[in-house]
């Protein structure tokens, strides 16, 4: 039996602009932005869902193969899988959260082997779930999301959130950039699936991940955590974008002589890579790897070859410059906080799905990596998806309701210079970038680095808006200047090493800072100490 | 970055111009053309969405190359991504080929 889905409906269409009438509106188009469509529509809801570039090739994910944290429910595997990364997280996930990830993971992964996702057997024949090829998967996501009526909108980024007299989330507006109009959803409620942030490194596929969604979702009121776990950096050959730093497990790494570089690694010593980057070049060569493992990396991960394929570079037996690229929040941990089971964030109606929303609570402080993450993209997705479709249904009719648009820095008339995003972008690079202000973290060089960055936010808030051509560009600079100064905000808090963020003048980790840290704020960023769940009980119980 | 629509094969389907999620190509009344290719992020999606085998992805993200089409086409790397993917007949059961469980946990 074939189901039927309510579509959301076009109220308007006249030169200059689109208009349509939705339950829910999903703002991104990868992993969690599909899952909390399809899951949003399955749940009864008219949903539209509105991509910055095109739902199938956008994001993180589909560019590349990721790992998914699919763990059979066997207790002492699903226990080990939990207990596993605790310590690199700096204990501060939340056990019932992990559990609850990896059962939805493992029902969503499921379900997308009867979509008919050509899953490996292996040599037993048993199939095998815990990796997703991201070309693949996000094809068949976009055509289930079609198929489960959702609307969607190709190169339509958002713009600015739209809020009701009572500050419950309305819908969003924003820019068609192909047909150079402007479309408006008017929604009871609102998913944020922007992903993170990765501040235009070209880290692969990540360049459209520049934080658009925390900045209007900052807009309408909503908070942030763990935002000082945002100091990821990925190998790649310093000429080319493809990131697979799992391959590097098996790399020598030397220096410009030839002389291995002690204590550098994939896991465990990219300090020491960053650290010998800062002196000169460094080479990698995958040297461990034996003919088999070779075999196996070429079909698993085509894309990670074409960089040395197309040079006339053997990785396995020639050495090559690398880099590391900044990942910033796509795979730190932090993001918009979310209050509840449903995935909703502090302002009503707005929810947030995948590495938009913090991860913090199955990764802790530490990257998980594609794997928890694509775990948490396809569960918060899901939850996401059904909180704003239950959300809507509980609003009931809003004809009449009025809604007011919330966005600022880069929409308004202002009284002096236009905004430059392309300028500014530069200028936020030039504070997140650098190993010597992100990687290795120290009060007084975070200090003056927030005081630029202050300087930048102070600056770009009063001027105009650019031409609609660059008021896209504009818009992401801004945000990834409302995402700098939220990370370094919160890096100035924790005064302590733990997960990813180090400080070199707090080194060790300190049991007084076991605890996460909100931030949030536009032209004042603040942040404070929240206390994880299980400090709350014990709180609650003296 | 991409550098190559190789106009002897291109059919103006202008399935890149969609699904680039940057917004590199924009369309014409042929076919497209590389309009902001600065904006580029090497993710190699719109060769391997490209049925033709018409475009090339240099991979050198920071900077424009000089390339050789005629010797692309001789070395067969024109759609060499799309057959390592299996996204062509001859391929497709690569599709299923992921080795990844024996990568993870090294």
């Amino acid at each position: 039996m074939t189901k039927r889905y309510d579509r959301a409906e076009k109220l308007s269409s006249s030169a200059g602009s689109i208009v349509f009438d939705a339950d829910v509106l999903v703002l991104g188009g990868g992993p969690a932005g599909t899952w909390a469509a399809i899951s949003a529509a399955e749940h009864g809801a008219r949903v539209v869902l509105a991509d910055k570039g095109f739902c199938g090739t956008s994001g993180a994910t589909a560019a590349a193969g990721t790992g998914v944290w699919y763990v059979d429910p066997v207790p002492e595997h699903r226990e080990a899988a939990m207990a596993g990364r605790e310590k690199l997280g700096g204990y501060l996930q939340d056990r019932r959260w992990m559990a609850r990830v990896l059962d939805r993971t493992y029902a969503q992964s499921n379900q997308l082997a009867d979509w008919g996702y050509p899953y490996p057997a292996d040599e037993d024949g048993k199939p095998q779930r815990n990796s997703l090829q991201g070309p693949e998967y996000m094809r068949l996501m976009r055509k289930r999301t079609k198929q489960a009526g959702v609307t969607i909108l190709d190169h339509s980024p958002a713009l600015e959130l739209l809020v009701d007299g009572n500050g419950v989330v309305a819908g969003a507006a924003g820019l068609r950039r192909q047909k150079g109009d402007r479309w408006a959803v008017n929604a009871k409620a609102v998913v944020i699936a922007t992903g993170g942030c990765a501040f235009l490194s070209k880290t692969l596929g990540s360049n459209v991940l520049t934080g658009d969604g925390y900045l209007l979702a900052a807009e309408a009121g909503a908070e942030f955590t763990s935002m000082e776990f945002s100091n990821a950096y990925a190998i790649s050959p310093a000429f080319g974008s493809v990131t697979k730093t799992l391959f590097y497990s098996w790399a020598s790494f030397t220096d410009q002589q030839g002389s291995v570089i002690p204590g550098a690694s994939s896991k465990g010593g990219r300090s020491v890579i960053a650290r010998a980057l800062r002196k000169g070049p460094v080479f990698a060569q995958l040297d461990e790897a034996d003919a088999e493992t070779q075999r196996h990396m070429r079909v698993s991960q085509p894309n990670f070859f074409l960089p040395f394929d197309r040079t006339g570079i053997d990785p396995f037996t020639q050495r090559f410059p690398i880099t590391l690229r900044l990942e910033g929040t796509v795979r730190g941990t932090g993001g918009l906080r979310i209050v509840d089971d449903s995935c909703a964030t502090t302002v009503p109606g707005l929810y947030a799905a995948g590495d938009a929303a913090t991860r913090e609570l199955i990764c802790g402080g530490f990257t998980g990596g594609g794997s928890h993450n694509a775990a948490w993209a396809m569960s918060s997705g899901y939850w996401a998806g059904q909180g704003a479709a239950e959300f809507a249904r509980q609003l009931g009719a809003t004809v009449g309701r009025q809604a007011f648009r919330r966005g600022t820095i880069g929409l308004r008339s202002g009284n002096g210079r236009t905004l430059q995003g392309g300028a500014l972008a530069r200028s936020v690079q030039d504070e997140v970038f650098p190993y010597e202000l992100n990687y290795f973290r120290e009060a007084g060089r975070l200090g003056e680095s927030l005081n630029r960055l202050d300087g930048l936010w102070s600056e770009a808030s009063h001027a105009a808006s650019p031409d609609e051509q660059e008021l896209l560009r504009a818009r992401e600079a801004a945000a990834m200047l409302a995402t700098a100064r939220w990370m370094y905000r919160s890096a100035l808090a924790r005064q302590e090493s733990r997960g990813m963020h180090r400080r070199d003048d707090y080194p060790e980790q300190d049991d007084r800072y076991r605890h996460y840290v909100t931030s949030g704020g536009l032209d004042d960023v603040w942040t404070s100490a929240r206390p994880l769940v299980w400090a709350q009980y014990s709180e609650a119980a003296e | 970055m991409i550098e190559v629509i190789d106009a002897e094969r291109c059919t103006a389907c202008d399935i890149c111009v969609n699904v680039c999620p940057t917004n590199v190509f924009d369309k014409t009344d042929g076919i497209p053309t590389i309009a902001r290719q600065s904006d580029c992020q090497t993710c190699f999606l719109c060769e391997l969405y490209c049925p033709e085998d018409a475009l090339f992805v240099s991979p050198f993200a920071d900077a424009p190359q000089a390339i050789d089409v005629a010797a692309l086409k001789e070395a067969a790397v024109l759609g060499s991504y799309r057959r390592a993917v299996g996204w062509v007949d001859e391929s497709c059961h690569l599709r299923a080929a992921d080795r990844s469980y024996r990568l993870f946990g090294h």
